[in-house]
């Protein structure tokens, strides 16, 4: 191959290599100090190009000067940094000592909120960004045009990181990032003034995400979307690197930009999968990522936040049980059309919120990517009904069989690690699944999805369907509720409580928590099957993020701490979306707000406020 | 008959060394104690034959298996129960539901989807309750307890797997000192019952003088002294480096105490 080429190439992968590390290196600092994983972090870097795309143009109105071009890449910066200041006085530093599953939630919050409050600002249309002055042409190099604005950004990120050498090594405050990242407790007990030191953090994070988005708007242009997208890459740069440290950032992101830039000539189209392959190389060798450090094991066992005493059903829940089950039985008999729809996505939605709970309450594992496997099991359902010509019923045996597959697969990494490390590895091999199916346009229909996915003849009528499907959940909920009882079930419990221990008595944790998520998987999966024939149709968003926080919702709603609190979520968590989506344009920052709302005021959600409201009685025995 | 014999244990932590050619042998019914200033390497060679951490030369020999470097839950089921420093339990489960649960690990039944677990075992566990005198406790959720009670059922969970060596990281840590003794003795009256080998390490020069059959000092990583609570107490090296005056005098009445 041509020489001058593969430099083009390489150097075209160096400058997004030094995009995503100015980005993740603000991500990656805010870790360190506040052990929390700043979704709106994609949010930052969104508002940094929006702010850019406003304020650059006015400026450059004045005069056409690159001085004020770049004043203006730097002022939107700052603004961006000054909204990360808002983010930690009015949200995180409430929430810095409740678990990671609820802290991820909340700043999830955050990026639905932003999503609208941009769509309400700037509009639905993409907005394209002005050139910088003076780095307009095109650089000869060994014969190949290279844009010179990229060029510069290569040596933006060398010097973001020579700049924050600097900072970390030579000032008050880069020092204590540093010991507050080692040791947050041993910091604050030396008397050091914590808030400010977060705030700080907070700000200098989120200026270097808003720079990372300013900076790009000579290439791409601002839009909605580019917070989740940004969000996966950085993640996942940030995992590779080790989480909390800024010059693994940097390696991680050399590493991907180079991947990517000969990725795309060798395997254009899987590119994505080709940095999971890296991701998930470096974490089997290296759990804490190239230069990361293990988490300091907590100083006192704490009372994990999950199922606790899994109670058996009293006589009031026994009945209400089977009315609850009666009632979706004699549902079709007199519901309207409309309402046996919301019913049946309920009991479809019940089961998969089940079994993520099942991972979440009872095993401890936080699976951020749990939608996953609900797609995939829909689209395994789907295609094979519309590629293959396969009918309705086997289908639905493939649909869990889907779910199960990709769960052990991507499980069999997932396990190697805990805590927020496995949540954010969940997050990455989901978001892999949705760049396949968004990306694999040939068979999977790409952003558009597939249609015709019916039902065979004899359960076309959506009374017929509801009874399936009512069936199925009932029957798999039922399945994973005993299994939570079952001696399984408690070794997922135990190992949670505390693996040293499991360990000690002879449990492999590994492979249980693998087979734990593979249930899980196939469970979810089997949902996805049903809601694929209910809706006939499915798209790349059943395995998004959002679908993901919606199952964390419903579970947070109901309560991770109670058996059955998950599929009360799913019911008042789809019902409430279902009243309110219609009723406003912006749903999404009432559902972010409620999000954040649930975390900091109703942790223990519905079936936490029923225990209550039941008393807390010991635990029975036969 | 020997039942756990240690060769040659050396470990390295950077430029430090933790261990350097340590070797022991322990009998079925012995108590063994490993002394030693902090920092000497106690814990690094009990992590060594618990299989916590592998050693970078050396042997673990189990009666006549080799055990070196296998991870503790195959320790775990050759025969080795193992307590620690802080008291690892199952927050969320009740005081016979923590035992059940090591019974049923014990009994390879972790994975089974049909039976009850609240209903496996329960005889099992509490007689082994009954053993460490927690039998009345046996309903509570074990968070609830004291800590020394918490350190008996951590016996009774490590019992379960039938052991016959028992691995305790300083038993009595964290405990009222009048529980400490308690703890010993009932930790004591098991091993002989039962023939289970004790290997334990001590900062409580009472526990250690007054129960231990055997004594090992060890001072940066290496054996400076072994042998009966006598010759340990009688040993000049021992007394300047580690146990001083008081920890001698310490000794002494521990051994009235116990022996008359």
């Amino acid at each position: 191959m041509d020489p001058g080429f593969l430099l083009v190439q390489s150097l075209s992968g160096l400058a997004s290599a030094s995009s995503l590390f100015v980005i993740a290196s603000g991500l990656t600092l805010v870790f360190g100090v506040t052990r929390i994983v700043n979704f709106a972090h994609g949010s930052f870097y969104m508002l940094g190009a929006y702010i850019a795309v406003t304020v650059v143009p006015w400026l450059l109105e004045l005069d056409r000067s690159p001085w004020l071009f770049f004043a203006g890449v730097l002022l939107s910066a700052l603004a961006v940094g000054l909204l990360g200041v808002a983010m930690e006085l009015l949200l995180l530093r409430r929430i810095y000592k409740v678990p990671e599953l609820f802290q991820l939630l909340a700043t999830f919050g955050v990026v639905l909120m932003v999503q609208d409050a941009v769509l309400w600002i700037w509009g639905p249309v993409d907005i394209t960004g002005p050139r910088a002055p003076g780095l307009r042409h095109g650089v000869e190099i060994l014969d190949q045009r290279f844009p010179a604005y990229e060029l510069f950004l290569i040596f933006v990120g060398p010097a973001v990181l020579g700049l924050l050498w600097l900072l970390m090594h030579r000032t008050r405050f880069g020092i204590l990032i540093r010991a507050a990242t080692r040791d947050r407790e041993m910091v604050g007990a030396l008397g050091v003034n914590q808030a400010l030191l977060f705030t700080a953090t907070l700000f200098l994070g989120a200026f270097l995400a808003g720079l990372g988005g300013a900076l790009q708007i000579p290439r791409v242009s601002a839009s909605a979307q580019m917070d989740l997208s940004i969000i996966t890459e950085v993640f996942v740069v940030t995992v590779i690197g080790g989480m909390g440290s800024v010059t693994g950032a940097f390696l991680a992101a050399l590493l991907i930009g180079q991947l990517q830039a000969f990725g795309v000539l060798i395997f254009p189209k899987i590119t994505l999968v080709l940095v999971f392959v890296l991701m998930a190389a470096v974490l089997v060798v290296k759990p804490w990522g190239l230069l990361g450090r293990p988490e300091p094991a907590a100083g006192r066992a704490a009372l994990p936040e999950g199922i606790l005493h899994p109670r058996r059903f009293g006589v009031v829940e026994g009945t209400i049980a089977m009315l609850a089950v009666a009632t979706a039985f004699v549902l079709p008999l007199f519901a309207d059309a409309y309402t046996l729809k919301v019913a049946t996505e309920v009991l479809v939605l019940a089961l998969a919120a089940f079994s993520l709970n099942f991972l979440v309450g009872n095993g401890g594992i936080v699976s951020f990517g749990h939608a996953a496997y609900f797609g995939l099991g829909a689209y395994a359902a789907g295609l094979l009904v519309t590629r293959l010509g396969v009918p309705m019923e086997p289908a639905l045996v493939a649909a869990p069989l889907a779910g199960a597959f990709f769960a052990a697969l991507f499980g069999f990494f997932v396990v190697r690690l805990s805590g927020i490390y496995l949540a954010m590895l969940t997050l990455a091999f989901a978001q892999i699944a949705y760049a396949v199916c968004f990306q694999w346009v040939e068979v999977t229909g790409g952003d558009n999805g597939v249609v015709g996915v019916w039902p065979s003849p004899w359960a076309a009528s959506r009374q017929v369907y509801f009874y399936v499907v009512a069936v199925c959940a009932v029957a798999g909920i039922a399945a994973m509720r005993h299994v939570i009882y079952a001696p399984f079930g408690a070794t997922l419990r135990a190992a949670r409580d505390s693996e040293v221990r499991a360990d000690a008595i002879g449990v492999d944790v590994r492979t249980h928590r693998w087979l734990g998520f593979t249930l899980a998987g196939a469970a979810a999966g089997l949902a996805g099957g049903l809601y694929a024939f209910s809706k006939g149709s499915m798209d790349p968003t059943l395995l998004g993020i959002p679908t993901s926080v919606d199952f964390l919702a419903m579970i947070l709603l109901g309560g991770i701490q109670t058996v059955m609190g998950p599929v009360i979520g799913a019911a008042a968590f789809h019902s409430i979306k279902d009243v309110f989506m219609p009723l406003t344009d912006y749903w999404r920052f009432f559902l972010g707000a409620s999000i954040i709302a649930l975390v900091l005021i109703f942790p223990r959600g519905l079936g936490g406020a029923y225990g209550k409201l039941r008393g807390s009685r010991p635990v029975q025995h036969a | 008959m020997t039942l756990l014999r240690v060769e040659g244990l050396s470990k390295r932590f950077g430029g430090v060394v933790a261990a350097r050619d340590v070797s022991f042998d322990l009998g079925p019914g012995e108590m063994l104690a490993i002394i030693g200033p902090n920092g000497a390497g106690k814990s690094t060679t009990f992590n060594m034959v618990g299989g916590q951490l592998r050693p970078d030369s050396g042997r673990v020999v189990l009666e006549g298996a080799e055990i070196t470097g296998r991870p503790p839950r195959a320790v775990c089921r050759l025969g080795v129960g193992r307590t620690f420093q802080v008291a690892q339990t199952f927050l969320s489960m009740s005081v016979a539901q923590n035992v059940q649960m090591a019974l049923i690990a014990r009994a390879g039944r972790t994975r089974d989807l049909f039976a009850q677990a609240d209903a496996l075992y329960r005889d099992g566990a509490l007689a082994l309750l009954d053993r460490v005198g927690m039998r009345s406790e046996a309903d509570r959720p074990i968070g609830e307890l004291a800590y020394g009670d918490v350190k008996r059922v951590e016996l009774a969970v490590a019992l379960a797997a039938s052991p016959r060596l028992l691995l305790m990281d300083e038993p009595t840590a964290g405990m009222a000192p009048r529980e400490r003794a308690g703890l010993m003795q009932l930790t004591a009256s098991i091993a002989r019952e039962r023939s289970i080998g004790v290997l334990f390490t001590e900062h409580d020069m009472d526990a250690v003088f007054a129960h231990a059959d055997r004594i090992l000092v060890l001072v940066r990583g290496e054996i400076i002294a072994a042998g009966t609570p006598e010759e340990v107490r009688a040993d000049e090296q021992v007394k300047r480096v580690y146990l001083g005056t008081t920890g001698h005098r310490a000794a002494l009445r521990a051994r009235k105490a116990t022996h008359g």
